[in-house]
């Protein structure tokens, strides 16, 4: 009788894998000072679907309210374009066999993902304060749902390109199947640095300040009104330490097939620096990331 | 297997206290001062006070709760009830001890906490359902059925910003009462919404504790704690001050709380937290304006409670909010500052002073009753909990004019008027 009535008073089977969850398969979780879950990132793939939740909710509200509504994710990507066009003209720079249309928004597609989801990343946990003091799930959840929504803005983006190629009659090589090879190395770099700059930002306020200035500073000292190779060959070791010109030759290097040089010591330069800065991303961001509700 | 659900020991969490900075966090300008500063005085001067105070929110805290127990969690502002509901429920880390959970756990600590008001009533469903833990298949599962529990069949296409506070609440609860997991941790959800929605949360609540999961319950509604538990633990000062069948934990609690009362003053123990921009120091009741502090009324005068504050500042969509209860938690009387029409806080600027409430002659009945008192703000930057005292007074009415006189019952004591009318011949 008295597992009969032990059986009813069982909770109910939990979600579609309810029935992996006897009372053999109870989860047992420690909690103590020092010891941050063990099981971080089994945990991390359990709210996968909140990672999908909080990038669409970023999407659908974004342009609520707005008249041109979606369109604005192509305003800005065509309007930076035009102004660097523009700038190429004014400097008279020589124009190659590459239409310069396409040669600049091949750098700004990846410059516009980048700048946008660090920028994102980085005030994701101050917009989302309230969650992060009310409800516990893994923090890196939030700043990587910011990057997926720039993966998203991203995916629009491409929409443009594909008119701009039409618009020129301009086929790709088979390099394109390579982009996105290049989109995970900005996904990694822009994750790396906006993690490290989320969990800054909870404890230094300054960091608000500072991240428009990186993101104004790297528009210059990236390679997207002009090729890497603009810059003379002594200097561009120098050069492709920031991390981001390595990205971008890769994207045009995939764009325009062989029709530029693809100099691989930079790409390799962007690989080594995306793999450290998302080391130490992340390294930082789980250090800090118990004291995030105390603090924010 | 055992069958304990939570195992709690030697649990503490430590808070630092800055004395001289109001903000919580800090810049790199602080840190830079501090360091140069610390540069040139290595030693502070003794005598000068730290500015670094460690403040154990929770300390020594040992219990054990088994499968399937209810069990609620009482104590004043500030004891450390909801910071320990935070520790359990992993959004903050202890500072020592040791927690074993046995189970999923999940927390409702605020209701609607992740519902973005551009989002329509199914949009936020599915979102705050992902927030609180759920699995997508699992919210569609039971989506009908928060549908139903929400009322808001007809609106779920429509932005919750244009709901009705009622609506919004009531979806908000639904969606976290339908969480499945074994273990649920609940901080005050029921002190908010209309009589209508309490019931309602209320019963539902009372249904999961029924279902046999393990249930840890927060509240200042001592009605509610007395019908969904039968065990209560008393946090006094960050420690289990008791540990016990709710009734003599309730005793307890409500006597500890009104402690030192008996003449009619309050006074605050702790002084004012630097970020408090405002703070309510002392509170009394008085028979006239500029009398003495006293506890005893009679029901043919009216009296007046005199909130001594200190403020830094003026604060935007300030109110105080006012209960009066009997002793056993029933709430007799509940209003606030904008009940008149303008809020006499609106005028409020640095410096201190005192607020006053009049409590007219003829309204409450003979008995003993307890003043609730909090500030509250919906605009605020600091957040909506300005500063709560908690309960700051108990005082004795009596009937003294009336033949019936303290023997009358209920909790009104209104002369009402009976008048005789002789049918025309």
């Amino acid at each position: 009788m008295k597992s009969r009535i032990e059986y009813f008073n069982r909770p109910a089977p939990i979600g579609e894998s309810g029935d992996k969850y006897t009372r053999e398969h109870v989860m047992k979780l420690i909690i103590a000072p020092g010891i941050t879950a063990k099981h971080y990132w089994r945990d991390i793939w359990h709210y996968r679907e909140l990672i999908y939740f909080l990038a669409w909710r970023d999407i659908a509200v974004r342009y609520k309210q707005t008249a041109v509504g979606v369109l604005w994710a192509l305003i800005r990507p065509a309007l930076t374009m035009l102004i660097f066009v523009a700038f190429r003209r004014l400097v008279a720079l020589p124009a190659g066999d590459v239409p310069d249309a396409i040669l600049v928004f091949a750098a700004v597609l990846p410059w516009q993902f980048f700048s946008g989801a660090f920028v994102e990343a980085a005030s994701s946990l101050l917009g989302n304060a309230n969650l992060v003091s009310k409800i516990y799930f893994p923090r890196l959840i939030i700043p990587l749902a910011s990057v997926f929504t720039s993966v998203v803005d991203f995916a629009i983006t491409l929409g443009l390109l594909a008119v701009l190629l039409l618009w020129y009659w301009f086929l790709p090589g088979w390099q394109i199947f390579l982009m996105p090879v290049f989109l995970l190395i900005a996904f990694g770099l822009a994750l790396g640095t906006g993690l490290f700059l989320a969990a800054l930002n909870v404890e230094y306020r300054d960091f608000r300040y500072i991240v428009p200035f990186i993101v104004q500073l790297g528009l210059f000292v990236s390679p997207i009104a002009f090729s890497t190779s603009d810059v003379p060959a002594e200097w561009r070791t120098i050069y492709a330490l920031n991390p981001m010109v390595g990205i971008i030759d890769g994207f045009r290097w995939s764009l325009l097939g062989g029709r530029v040089v693809l100099m691989p010591e930079t790409i390799l330069i962007s690989v080594v620096e995306t793999a450290l800065v998302l080391m130490l991303g992340v390294w930082y961001f789980r250090r800090m990331e118990h004291s995030f509700a105390d603090k924010i | 297997m055992s069958d304990i659900a939570i195992k709690i020991e030697g649990l503490g969490k430590k808070y630092r206290i800055r004395h001289q900075r109001p903000e919580r966090y800090t810049t790199l300008r602080d840190v830079m001062t501090d360091k140069v500063r610390n540069l040139f005085s290595p030693r502070r001067e003794p005598g000068a006070p730290p500015t670094v105070e460690d403040f154990w929110a929770l300390r020594d805290v040992c219990f054990e709760i088994g499968r399937g127990e209810v069990v609620g969690i009482i104590g004043r502002n500030g004891a450390g009830k909801s910071t320990l509901l935070k520790v359990i429920s992993r959004i903050t880390e202890p500072n020592e001890g040791r927690i074993e959970l046995e189970g999923r756990i999940s927390s409702m600590l605020e209701v609607g906490t992740g519902f973005h008001p551009e989002l329509t009533g199914r949009e936020n469903i599915y979102l705050n359902g992902a927030i609180l833990g759920m699995r997508h298949a699992e919210i569609k599962r039971q989506f009908d059925e928060i549908v139903a529990f929400a009322d808001v069949e007809n609106f779920l296409d429509t932005p919750v910003k244009r709901f009705s506070s009622g609506m919004y609440l009531r979806l908000a609860f639904a969606v976290a009462a339908h969480l499945q997991t074994e273990i649920l941790i609940v901080d005050e959800v029921l002190a908010v919404g209309d009589a209508e929605f309490q019931r309602k949360c209320l019963g539902k609540m009372s249904e999961v504790a029924q279902a046999g999961r393990t249930v840890l319950f927060v509240s200042h509604n001592m009605g509610a704690i007395r019908r969904l538990t039968r065990r209560c633990i008393l946090l006094e000062q960050g420690r289990v001050k008791m540990d016990g069948p709710v009734q003599d934990a309730i005793e307890v609690y409500l006597t500890q709380a009104t402690e030192g009362l008996e003449s009619g003053v309050f006074i605050r123990e702790n002084l004012r937290p630097a970020d408090r921009p405002f703070f309510v120091n002392r509170v009394t009741t008085r028979r006239e304006l500029g009398g003495d502090p006293v506890n005893q009324f009679d029901c043919d005068h009216s009296f007046f409670i005199h909130i001594e504050y200190s403020a830094t500042r003026s604060i935007p969509g300030l109110f105080g909010y006012l209960i009066f209860q009997r002793s056993d938690g029933t709430i007799v009387y509940e209003g606030d500052t904008q009940d008149a029409g303008a809020d006499p806080l609106n005028g409020l600027v640095a410096g201190s002073g005192t607020l006053t409430v009049e409590v007219p002659a003829r309204v409450f009945g003979p008995g003993t009753y307890q003043i609730l008192l909090s500030f509250l703000s919906g605009l605020d930057s600091s957040g909506p909990h300005v500063d709560e005292p908690g309960i700051v007074g108990e005082f004795e009415l009596n009937d003294t004019k009336t033949t019936r006189g303290n023997r009358r019952r209920g909790f009104v004591s209104t002369i009402l008027n009976w008048t005789l009318r002789r049918a025309a011949e």
